[in-house]
């Protein structure tokens, strides 16, 4: 059986699927409201995160733009559930085929570019696409935004069920199924030719893979999961608005993706719980010391830089290339002691 | 015709301070192929000492020269000891920690000034210019800035292209190893292309503080529309810094005068596709490899 | 991904997440969370940081302060305020999370002062869903106007759209047939003046509006485009930073219109200010507003001669002394007043729900810092209900003409308010 498991990929995604769940619903159950919105948003960070450790980590190349094609998705569901009444599930969908749709043409143009050209051009994206609301206040409500109402757990559930612990697992469900995908598509054909262009993109040639079709394909799988993720945290938050995507949100994504561990789904765990609970600590850090409001309001966010960098100057593979590191210096200890 | 020719002032001086910002951002591509995301919370420290300094001083020259030293001295620093730790380490990890470096500052900041912005002196008078009966919106203080940002950059093409000094800063970035063969003190090199970057990016402080003013997040815009000078120019080349800095603001101004202001971010992004789609690189490329 | 790894991993957040939630809850029973026999707790978001955090920083510390000099009076019935504040950095998304982890984990009895329209009306619904106190949003938006749907949010400053009535009535009457042009933020805030000012001043009279995205660094081809078009009057419905700046290329065009600012953007101290370093004295200080018209709700905060400024800045002396004593540290304590005088107004009993009956029945006629009456009722949760016309004189605020009052609709009718305001109670403290 677990050799079986061992060979197959789909076996084995299925089952860390299923397992996942578990805990996802386990821990759904006993956390508290609050925590339950936290585990909420971790889920659909996880969403974005995960397409965004493939675009970079696995096929190399670079956006500052994720949180614009988040954007995209959160409006999608906005205006589709909020305005013309569609169900959940076909509104997420939705959601990540309208940015999917957005990634071709930013992967076409991606695969022209390299480095830091890339990078200015998903920055611009970022920065320049939360004005088209201002421009069309009618549909996209201008600074204000859209609001919807919070989706209403079934009445199988009851009627005190918490409306934070169904978004949790609305959010734990989107999660789980965009590892069940990512996973299966890493461990294909398909993940090692993203890798094979990550690594030399004229050897991958030469192969006779076509590099800006590879590339444009990852930037819209990768858009897909941005879209899915700001669909998500649409529901989660009930908003789309302009004000909740800045490019402040696209460098976080930048610096989570890379803090948790380059190019696996297990530092896209690790980077959306950084993203999540990382706020909290360093204000709890800076409230320990009673200052006046406005110095550790401060003193939060330069707790914040300073874990960034320490982070990277200690561990500059990340919360995952960590652990990768400890578990290679145990193997040799257990193969030893045998 | 009135509105043209002030959008068009008003787009020169604009683009002005973006190409000084893209300047610094093109001096450390090209000294040590890193792009430098922490240069907005640098160039806003060195404002805010200078602004110290003539607050308590009543000199503006005073605070000029004392924003350039910091600079100098901040680039110095910073890159001794934090970029050296990761220029042997993939760039992303530079990017995060150029990123944390850049919140850092500009809470260091709000702790030490607060988050009230306050107002900064101009060089010059920013009376505009008076043609026939009336006032343009071009102003002493504006050619200021123009001049000053011309200067640097044809400063920083001569080094690059005619000093020896430049030839090592070049050599140091494009082939380390080859360079220290070569005698070439490449973590020295590293370090002056930082220190002058900041220099350069004090200055875009200085000259940009009477109009926006002094706070830790009011440099923000200009750094976003200074990096996209910057690639929009091309990494490797000052004058494309410069091109680039004021064929933005042009554009930008013209777009905020003629279809609203919420288009111009739109606008920027517009503008960089379509000359990237062109020239992938910028419009003044460095010379590129065959491909085969 | 490996087996170990993902148990692990779920584990790990797991219990990270749990060691996280250390804030401490206050107990309180469940009809009045945050309530104990010795104090009352509040909890509000505010831009700490970032783009929107000057001036608006100041808010929530001066409203704190008020608060220390009520407890240290013996609190209101003998428990003592503690005010929670939480930085949002103006992202409604923060906004969302802030205000959950106030109401579901601090268990705060209410929220108070929560700035801002774009992050507030995000979490208005979940409030009044929770049915949690939502007292005295710090905006002008008309949005906290309806007792019936929103019967847990009140409203605090007047109306935007009641502001623009009456400086738009002021136009008409002194400026009549002159070209005005207005300069506006393009938000609910802009876009609620302008409407005002539509609605008293005559449109054939309004030769431009221009709107300005808060974020930009120039409004040049704003300035520019007003200064074309020949108005002579010029409305600023602009925070501090854009009138500074609108000052400022206004200055370097040689333009020099009547100005008309809102109470929003006007403060001389923080204006002036942000001007006083420019061109070595030429265009410093107040001197580009002298001369402004404005209006004001609260009194002047340089008139020394008005007891409630010196009570304001007697706690300020004492509680809050790092901030300067403008118009933000003015609106924090006058807003924190009003607070003290619903709780007096619940009773020794509180409960959330007879705190908003408290409000409802009796805020309508309460006095204090305004100048003008509240709209308080049940159907009616606005806030001010006018304001006096200003003009900044000397660098200074000079409030004259009388109190005006009206409601945000097009047609409603700008009335003078007879009434005087009363002084402070001694104490300094409202008494139920």
């Amino acid at each position: 059986m677990s050799a079986a498991v061992a060979r197959s990929t789909l076996l084995r995604s299925l089952l860390l699927t299923v397992l996942g769940g578990a805990g996802l619903w386990l821990l759904s159950v006993l956390f508290s409201s609050y925590n339950d919105l936290q585990l909420a948003s971790g889920a659909f960070f996880f969403i974005v995160l995960a397409g965004l450790t493939v675009l970079i980590g696995v096929n190399g190349q670079i956006s500052l733009g994720h949180g614009g094609l988040m954007a995209v998705g959160a409006y999608t569901v906005a205006l589709l559930i909020g305005r013309q009444n569609w169900a959940l599930v076909p509104a997420l969908l939705a959601a990540a085929a309208a940015a999917a749709v957005i990634g071709i043409a930013l992967g076409a143009a991606a695969s022209r570019l390299r480095g830091p050209y890339l990078a200015g051009a998903t920055l611009a994206f970022a920065v320049g696409l939360p004005g088209l609301a201002d421009k069309f206040p009618g549909t996209f409500g201008g600074e204000n935004g859209l609001t919807i109402n919070p989706p209403t757990p079934p009445s199988v559930l009851g009627s005190s069920f918490p409306l934070e612990r169904w978004e949790a697992w609305i959010a734990g469900a989107g999660a789980l199924v965009a590892f069940f995908v990512l996973y299966n598509l890493l461990h294909s054909g398909t993940g090692r030719k993203l890798r094979a262009v990550r690594d030399d993109e004229i050897a991958a040639s030469l192969c006779g893979m076509h590099v800006a079709r590879t590339q444009t394909l990852t930037f819209v799988i990768s858009a897909a999961c941005a879209g899915l993720g700001g669909g998500m945290l649409a529901v989660v938050l009930q908003l789309a608005q302009p004000g909740a995507f800045p490019l402040q949100l696209s460098l976080s994504l930048l610096t989570a993706v890379v803090l948790g561990g380059l190019g696996s789904l297990a530092g896209a765990v690790w980077g959306a719980a950084l993203l999540v609970l990382l706020p909290g600590w360093t204000n709890d850090a800076a409230h320990s010391f009673s200052l006046s409001q406005n110095v550790s309001a401060n003193l939060q966010l330069a707790v914040y830089g300073v874990v960034l960098i320490g982070a990277m100057l200690v561990w500059p593979s990340g919360v995952q290339g960590g652990i990768r590191a400890i578990r290679g210096r145990i193997k040799p200890i257990e193969r030893r002691a045998t | 015709m009135t509105k043209f020719i002030d959008l068009t002032l008003n787009g020169i001086s604009t683009g002005a301070i973006y190409a000084a910002v893209a300047l610094a951002l093109v001096l450390i591509w090209r000294a040590t192929r890193i792009v430098n995301f922490a240069q907005g919370g640098m160039l806003m420290l060195t404002t805010f000492i200078a602004s110290a300094v003539i607050n308590s001083t009543g000199s503006y020259v005073a605070g000029f020269l004392v924003a350039l030293a910091s600079g100098l001295l901040l680039g110095a620093l910073v890159e001794v000891i934090l970029i050296r730790r990761v220029e042997q380490a993939p760039p992303l990890n530079a990017v995060i920690v150029a990123l944390g470096l850049l919140v850092l500052l500009q809470a260091t900041a709000g702790m030490i000034w607060g988050n009230t912005p306050r107002s900064f002196p101009a060089a010059f008078s920013i009376r505009g210019y008076r043609v026939g009966g009336t006032r343009l919106l071009f102003a002493p203080n504006d050619t200021f800035i123009l001049l000053a940002v011309i200067a640097v950059a044809l400063s920083l093409a001569i080094l690059f292209r005619a000093t020896s000094l430049g030839l090592r800063m070049r050599a140091a970035a494009f082939q380390p190893e080859v360079a220290r063969l070569l005698g070439v003190r490449v973590g020295r090199m590293f370090t002056l292309g930082w220190a002058l970057a900041a220099v350069v990016g004090s200055l875009a402080g200085v000259l940009v503080a009477p109009s926006v003013f002094v706070g830790p997040n009011n440099f923000d815009p200009i750094l976003i529309f200074g990096f996209t000078a910057a690639v929009l120019g091309g990494l490797d080349s000052p004058l494309g810094a410069v091109v680039g800095g004021l064929a933005l603001g042009l554009v930008l101004s013209y777009v905020s005068g003629y279809e609203g202001s919420s288009m111009v971010t739109l606008a920027a992004l517009a503008v960089l596709i379509v000359v990237l789609m062109g020239r992938p690189t910028g419009l003044f490329p460095a010379a590129r490899e065959r491909r085969v | 991904m490996r087996f170990t790894t993902a148990v692990a991993a779920v584990a790990a957040i797991g219990a990270l997440t749990a060691a996280g939630c250390g804030s401490s809850s206050s107990s309180g029973s469940s009809s009045a969370p945050g309530v104990t026999a010795t104090s009352i707790t509040f909890g509000t978001h505010q831009p700490l940081t970032g783009p929107a955090a000057p001036g608006y920083s100041e808010i929530a510390v001066a409203s704190q302060a008020y608060f220390n000099y009520v407890n240290a009076h013996g609190g209101v019935f003998g428990r003592k305020i503690h005010l929670i504040i939480k930085d949002d950095a103006y992202n409604p998304a923060n906004t969302v999370n802030v205000v959950h982890q106030l109401v579901l984990q601090s268990n705060v009895f209410g929220i108070f002062e929560g700035l801002g329209t774009p992050t507030h009306t995000k979490v208005v619904g979940f409030l009044n869903a929770s049915k949690v106190p939502d007292l005295f949003v710090a905006s002008g938006c008309p949005c906290w106007d309806n007792g019936s749907s929103q019967p847990f949010t009140f409203g605090w400053q007047p109306n935007y759209t009641i502001e623009g009535k009456i400086l738009g009535q002021y136009i008409k009457q002194h400026f009549a047939g002159q070209k005005v042009g207005v300069l506006y933020q393009n938000d609910d805030f802009g876009q609620g003046g302008l409407a005002g000012i539509k609605d008293e001043v005559p449109a054939s009279d309004i030769v431009s509006t221009q709107p300005y995205e808060s974020g930009t660094t120039t409004l040049a081809p704003e300035i520019t485009a007003l200064k074309t078009s020949g108005a002579k009057i010029l409305v600023d419905f602009t925070v501090p930073i854009y009138t500074a700046i609108g000052q400022l290329t206004s200055f370097t065009l040689g333009w020099k219109p009547q100005l008309v600012i809102s109470s929003v953007g006007i403060d001389p101290i923080t204006v002036g200010g942000l001007l006083k370093a420019v061109s070595k004295g030429k265009a410093s200080g107040t001197g580009l507003i002298e001369g402004a018209i404005t209006d004001g709700y609260l009194p002047s905060n340089t008139d020394t001669s008005n007891p409630w400024i010196q009570l304001f800045m007697k706690v300020h002396a004492q509680y809050d002394p790092s901030a300067p004593f403008d118009g933000n540290v003015e609106y924090g304590m006058a807003n924190g007043y009003t607070l003290v005088q619903a709780l007096e107004a619940a009773g020794k009993n509180l409960t959330r729900q007879g705190l908003i009956d408290a409000i409802n029945s009796h805020g309508g006629s309460w006095t204090g810092p305004g100048i003008v009456p509240y709209r308080y009722s049940s159907s009616d949760h606005g806030g001010f209900a006018g304001a006096e016309l200003a003009r900044v004189q000397g660098g200074k605020i000079v409030e004259f003409g009388g109190p005006l009052t009206t409601d945000p609709t097009a047609t409603g009718a700008i009335s003078p308010f007879t009434g005087t305001q009363p002084a402070p109670p001694a104490s300094g403290i409202p008494s139920s």
